[in-house]
């Protein structure tokens, strides 16, 4: 059973704002029957057009979908366009107290909604597939094709929501979660957007304290090294640190695998290029 | 709140007759089977016992019963030996509804170069064994298919199937896990070579399987070690559970009656007036033959999980095919396999009975559910057309 919060429960069992709008200034429709999830957002403005005074929607989906369209309608109201089109998925979450890790696509599903209706109603473009449903003129290249996923979209979230795995990617928006075929793609935009990240924080730092060099091994290993190997069936556990030298020991796939030197090498090119250049790293059995 | 519980093809309550007969054997009658005192040895006539229990349920006999640890256990061994009794034979054949214990195994199999043949189901969940008979060859190890299917009760036609592949030359397994109990087997007439059980699908404690080997089926066991069970699986015998497993068993021989009977009429009271109080549904299956105490029943434009929370704050109990109760984003492999129409995949739900359940708990069913569907299809943004003519 979901480990949802009281809140989430709550707002299950009791929805706010569940409905339309028949006279609504915009409205948002992202999900599908065939996805498992939809979610219709309606929305009414004032006569400035600028704050929104009513929202309503109609979900179809499991009970952190209902529960996310209900926080969502409350939380926007009130709110300019403006206001509203900063409101992000992580906002929803935490107006819930929290949402399962395997739950976040259903308040990315509500972010979207709501950025979809804006862009409806400002005549732009959204950064979302366009289903059949949906008329809404979109941005970039479709990745996930079960999901009708793009880049553009998976990079938002994916930069959003600081994501550094294949696995966290499917959580938040589907993308991967059914034939697979787009996995090495988003392993691709989740390199590229950290990347880009890396590049204006001008990470590698010239010199490191101890603790702040041993913190970073640590890091790097969890986020760049370890998913790596997984994806093989593979895996490691960092045994210690010494001054420059890095001991390791391989589990799993890579336990006793042949190319264990090679893995090895791959750990270190990664440490010196994120850590220290003069990072030593050593195969131990532990 | 007292539990409705009607999610027996899950896991069912041990029967307190069951727990009795076990209750001796952990702080008072602890011996090890194998011991030469009269502490072990007292056990030992206990475990020769449950095992002739276990027999007769089956009709075979008490030296082809094979103790393990669960269901998933049985069908790995079984698979697994028949790969190491024929090493030249490298294809396997299957159906794409098995369980995960045999479908997960088998598409592993293809990644060490082995051929695997996952058999279609038709729409309403059946095999076809034209398609068996054309895909086993001289090359076929072993053919698993299961007896009954876990979420729609749909029973395969598992002796005509065995007949064809021991035709063929090839081993034939079943994973029987949802079938025993349920609907008669008889071993000792039958050309089935191995079969998969589970203790707590019949009222027995979870932790306790059993693989029926036929005699003269050549056999390779998964864990190595002691003597036990004949050489075919070491590891010192689960005395408690297996105790516990025999006791099950003569109680499933004695109640089988009362499954086709008086389950069979509350299953069917249930599908009629859930069919006629709630619009656009579709029994998974309907059209089969199914066990007498499963309902896999699907709802146009609604969601699983939303269904199964809502049941649940009234007490009831039941699982759903849909994706978000198991965290996977698609509806369940056996659904998308017999092509149910995605409009009604995702709101698919399974109420299994065992004979605990009453006329009062599905009296129950029938009151709660018709109403919840109701306020969530009125949440949907889908088929409000179709609602506004209700």
């Amino acid at each position: 059973m979901w480990d949802y919060t009281d809140k989430v429960k709550e707002h299950f069992l009791n929805p706010r704002n569940v409905g339309e709008i028949t006279d609504a200034d915009a409205v948002g429709e992202v999900g599908s029957l065939a996805c498992g999830d939809a979610l219709k957002l309606f929305i009414k403005l004032d006569e400035q057009k600028e704050r929104i005074v009513d929202a309503k929607f109609q979900t179809f989906g499991c009970g952190s979908a209902i529960a996310s369209s209900s926080a969502l309608t409350e939380m926007v109201k009130g709110m300019t366009l403006d206001e509203a089109m900063a409101v992000t998925n992580q906002e929803i979450a935490d107006f819930l107290g929290g949402l399962p890790e395997e739950k976040m696509h259903c308040s990315v599903m509500g972010q979207e909604a709501l950025e979809v209706a804006i862009a409806k109603f400002r005549g732009v473009a959204a950064p979302k597939h366009d289903h059949s449903h949906d008329h809404v003129e979109t941005e970039g290249e479709v990745v996930c094709k079960c999901f009708g996923l793009t880049d553009v979209f998976l990079k938002k979230v994916i930069l959003s929501n600081k994501l550094h795995t294949a696995e966290q990617v499917t959580h938040f928006t589907k993308a991967g979660g059914a034939c697979g075929g787009c996995i090495p793609k988003i392993k691709e935009l989740i390199a590229e957007v950290m990347g880009e990240e890396k590049k204006a924080a001008q990470e590698k730092p010239a010199k490191l304290t101890n603790l702040r060099k041993m913190q970073l091994i640590q890091e790097t290993l969890e986020n760049e090294v370890r998913p790596q190997l997984w994806a093989d069936g593979g895996d490691l556990e960092l045994i210690d640190i010494d001054g420059n030298n890095v001991q390791v020991a391989f589990r799993k796939a890579c336990a006793g695998c042949a190319s264990s030197g090679y893995t090895a090498k791959f750990v270190e090119q990664k440490l010196r290029e994120l850590v220290s250049s003069d990072i030593n790293v050593q195969e131990v059995q532990g | 709140m007292k539990e409705i519980y009607l999610d027996n093809n899950a896991t069912t309550k041990v029967d307190e007759r069951v727990f009795e007969e076990m209750r001796p054997y952990f702080c008072e009658l602890y011996g090890n089977p194998s011991s030469m005192h009269f502490f072990g040895g007292q056990v030992q006539k206990k475990v020769d016992e449950a095992r002739g229990r276990v027999a007769a349920l089956l009709g075979a006999l008490p030296d082809e019963i094979v103790f393990t640890a669960c269901g998933t256990e049985s069908d790995n061994s079984a698979i697994r030996s028949a790969l190491e009794v024929f090493p030249e034979k490298r294809h396997v054949v299957t159906s794409r509804v098995e369980h995960p214990a045999v479908l997960t195994q088998c598409r592993n199999l293809t990644k060490r170069g082995y051929r695997v043949t996952e058999l279609n189901v038709d729409g309403e969940g059946r095999l076809d064994l034209k398609e068996l008979e054309a895909a086993v060859d001289e090359d076929t190890a072993i053919v698993s298919l299961m007896y009954a299917n876990n979420e729609t009760g749909v029973v395969f036609p598992i002796e005509e199937a065995a007949r064809i592949v021991k035709a063929k030359g090839a081993l034939f397994h079943t994973d029987a896990v949802q079938a025993v109990g349920k609907i008669p087997l008889n071993m000792a007439e039958s050309s089935i070579d191995m079969l998969s059980l589970s203790g707590h699908k019949l009222h027995a404690p979870k932790g306790v399987g059993v693989l029926y080997v036929r005699r003269g089926t050549p056999f390779r066991p998964m864990l190595v070690g002691g003597h036990q069970e004949r050489g075919r699986r070491a590891g010192t015998e689960n005395t408690g559970s297996i105790i516990a497993m025999g006791k099950a068993c003569e109680l499933a021989h004695l109640h089988m009656d009362e499954e086709s009977g008086r389950v069979r009429q509350m299953r069917d009271r249930l599908e009629r007036e859930l069919t006629a109080l709630i619009p656009n549904t579709r029994i998974n299956g309907g059209g089969a033959e199914r066990l007498p105490n499963t309902l896999s029943i699907a709802m146009e434009f609604v969601e699983g999980e939303g269904i199964l929370l809502l049941l649940s704050e009234k007490g009831i109990c039941a699982s759903s095919g849909s994706a978000c109760t198991s965290g996977s984003l698609e509806p369940s492999h056996v659904l998308r396999a017999m092509g149910v129409p995605f409009t009604c995949a995702h709101g698919s739900i399974r109420f299994s009975l065992s004979r605990f359940t009453t006329d009062a708990e599905i009296d129950a069913v029938i009151k709660e559910l018709p109403p919840i569907i109701k306020r969530l299809r009125d949440m949907s943004p889908f088929g409000r057309e179709f609602l506004s003519k209700q």
